[in-house]
């Protein structure tokens, strides 16, 4: 599904040239769950970016399903974003002015979803993660782990070929953690493609495949017996 | 592609979110367009009334006064109309008979004077007249009759009166053939105006009583206008066309009566109606605009708050506009959904502007007795210009908004 190659990516930061990305070559098939694990600045933000659309490399290719995202213009990458792609941040970002519902209606939105069938959709959706009771919360009448659940129905509103997740766990406590990749596996386990940038151990023992960066290259991509 | 309603949703939802800022960043459109509608109608009201007041004097009017807007004499400064009166009947007795195509000639005479009927005491003008001077100015009788000539040269005591004057001295009562007090000298009444209406520069042309030259002259208003002198002549032209030859007639048949030579300055003013009109008008038209375009900048400045408000928003929804387009917002959506958000605010400000600019015109008609007119046009250029400042002012923190990074804007704290 994702064909990633000689990707280079370098940041300038105050009057210092970085390399974020120093010629990475990826693949990822469909099904897959991966973990990317680093320490910070090794450049796994920095590749989720560039895989998730929201941003373009200097050099190399990138064919998400045999497309090239990395010749994209603004509004393609925005459709791509769209209707290929669902993320998920470690800081959740719901929008506070509205309800649960109407925070998973929104990428739907942008792609001109009826608005009955994006509500059904919505609440089928919130269901889905077990949130069926709170759809007309608003995000801070909601738990960490309630508000991230919203983030995936969210993400996963518009049926994406791939969840991308930035650190998820990453302001959840023990045990909404282990909910969450439970959640995942089970997603993951109906066929969504799964890619969870973390740097915790624990998270990232669940994926299938692990790939660790280190500054700008894959030093380690390592399957699971299982 | 985004659906238009649901744009227009983001826009509302972003501005209910926060009534109390979204209310205060339109009080300046609100305010900007009030005040350009209520200057506005003020300005066409006193347009509305200048020229009805005009044109109530009567129609191809040329009017004579003594000296006016002549330079001063004596060192003096320049004088009031009628206080150096250099018309006397004889004038108005050539005109008549010299000028060609004068349907009426009509001196005048005119004071302010305590009436008293049946004990009731009421404050009028009065003019003494000759009968011509009901065709000049376009008047008519309701009741009795009008003087006759006779009776104007004799300086009889007969009086006609304007319905403003019978409704404050004979309430009840026929004011055919009474008695009323002029001052001190007793006049009949002989007849009732037929009411022109409340026109004229805050002046009601009913309130008034006329009596014969002679009479009111020398028993009246004789301390003020000496002889056989008179404040103004009025010259009722045949008809339209005739009236540039009729004051330029006029004008030398005076001219020549007063024996002034070549060079020297008229010591009367001969004007026609039309031109006091044009003239009239164009004063209030420059004030008008004068007071519109101030109103106007305070349109501006309702603008200028949007903008700064606008500004304020999209820093502070980084984040929203970040995640909007993580999840598929093209940057046109982010445009369109912050300066629609701009237009929606300065629009509602316009219209309720506009309501308060209309209620206020009406309000300051009502409790001033200012003139007020509404102008038709109104509405639309109201609305129209508030759309216009939303766009204008909105239009550039949209785009500041659709520039952002989408990384950047969602890792901002």
């Amino acid at each position: 599904m994702i064909d990633i190659s000689g990707l280079r990516k370098t940041y300038l930061m105050g009057e210092e040239l970085v390399a974020a990305l120093d010629g990475v070559d990826l693949h990822i098939e469909r099904g897959e769950h991966l973990a990317v694990v680093g320490p910070s600045g090794s450049g796994k933000s920095t590749l989720m970016n560039i895989v998730g659309g929201l941003d373009r490399p200097d050099e190399g290719t990138y064919l998400f399903e045999g497309e090239p995202v990395a010749d994209f213009d603004d509004d393609e990458l925005a459709d791509f974003r769209n209707r290929r792609i669902g993320f998920v941040f470690q800081s959740f970002q719901l929008l506070p002015r509205l309800t649960a519902l109407q925070n998973v209606e929104l990428p739907m939105i942008y792609c001109g979803v009826d608005k009955e069938e994006r509500r059904a959709r919505a609440a089928a959706m919130l269901e889905r993660v077990g949130l069926g009771s709170r759809v007309g919360h608003r995000p801070n009448q909601l738990s960490g782990g309630q508000q991230q659940r919203v983030a995936i129905a969210r993400a996963l509103s518009n049926n994406p070929d791939l969840l991308l997740a930035d650190e998820p766990t990453g302001a959840l406590d023990t045990a909404t953690t282990i909910e969450m990749l439970k959640l995942f596996e089970d997603l993951n386990a109906e066929g969504l493609t799964l890619i969870v940038v973390t740097h915790e151990q624990e998270v990232a023992e669940r994926a299938k495949r692990r790939v660790s960066f280190r500054d700008g290259r894959i030093v380690s991509d390592e399957r699971s017996a299982a | 592609m985004i659906k238009r309603a649901d744009l227009a949703g983001f826009a509302i939802g972003a501005i209910i979110a926060h009534p109390m800022r979204s209310a205060l960043t339109a009080l300046g459109v609100v305010i900007g367009v009030a005040a350009v509608v209520m200057m506005t109608s003020i300005g066409l009201g006193a347009q509305q009334r200048v020229t009805s007041a005009i044109s109530g004097l009567g129609s191809n009017l040329i009017v004579v006064m003594p000296n006016f807007g002549g330079p001063p004499s004596g060192g003096l400064a320049r004088q009031a109309a009628g206080s150096a009166l250099t018309l006397t009947d004889d004038d108005a007795t050539a005109i008549a008979a010299q000028v060609q195509g004068v349907a009426a000639v009509a001196p005048s005479v005119r004071g302010q004077v305590q009436v008293v009927a049946e004990g009731t005491n009421w404050n009028t003008r009065i003019e003494g007249v000759t009968p011509p001077y009901l065709v000049a100015r376009d008047l008519s009788m309701a009741e009795g009759r009008m003087f006759d000539d006779a009776e104007a040269r004799q300086g009889k005591k007969v009086a006609v009166i304007g319905k403003t004057v019978v409704d404050q001295l004979f309430p009840s009562t026929d004011p055919l053939g009474q008695r009323i007090r002029v001052g001190d000298v007793p006049f009949e009444v002989i007849g009732v105006l037929a009411s022109k209406g409340q026109s004229g520069i805050g002046q009601d042309q009913d309130d008034i009583v006329l009596g014969p030259l002679e009479a009111v002259r020398s028993r009246i208003v004789g301390r003020r206008v000496k002889g056989n002198n008179v404040q103004s002549i009025y010259v009722k032209a045949a008809d339209a066309d005739q009236l540039d030859t009729v004051q330029e007639d006029v004008t030398n048949l005076l001219r020549d009566r007063h024996h002034l030579r070549e060079g020297e300055d008229n010591d009367f003013s001969v004007q026609n109606l039309a031109s006091i009109l044009a003239a009239s008008q164009a004063t209030v038209q420059t004030f008008t605009i004068l007071l519109a375009a101030v109103a106007a900048v305070s349109l501006v400045v309702g603008g200028v708050g949007i903008m700064n408000i606008m500004l304020v928003a999209v820093t502070e929804r980084t984040r929203e506009i970040g995640l909007r387009m993580a999840v598929g917002a093209r940057r046109t959506d982010v445009l369109y959904q912050f300066a629609l958000e701009a237009v929606t605010l300065s629009l509602a400000g316009g219209i309720l502007g506009l309501l308060l600019g209309i209620g206020g015109g009406l309000l300051m008609a009502k409790v001033g007795g200012w003139p007020v007119a509404i102008a038709s046009w109104a509405a639309p250029v109201a609305l129209g210009f508030s759309v216009l400042v939303g766009l204008g002012f909105g239009a550039y923190p949209a785009w500041r908004a659709a520039q952002l990074d989408p990384i950047e804007a969602l890792r901002r704290e």
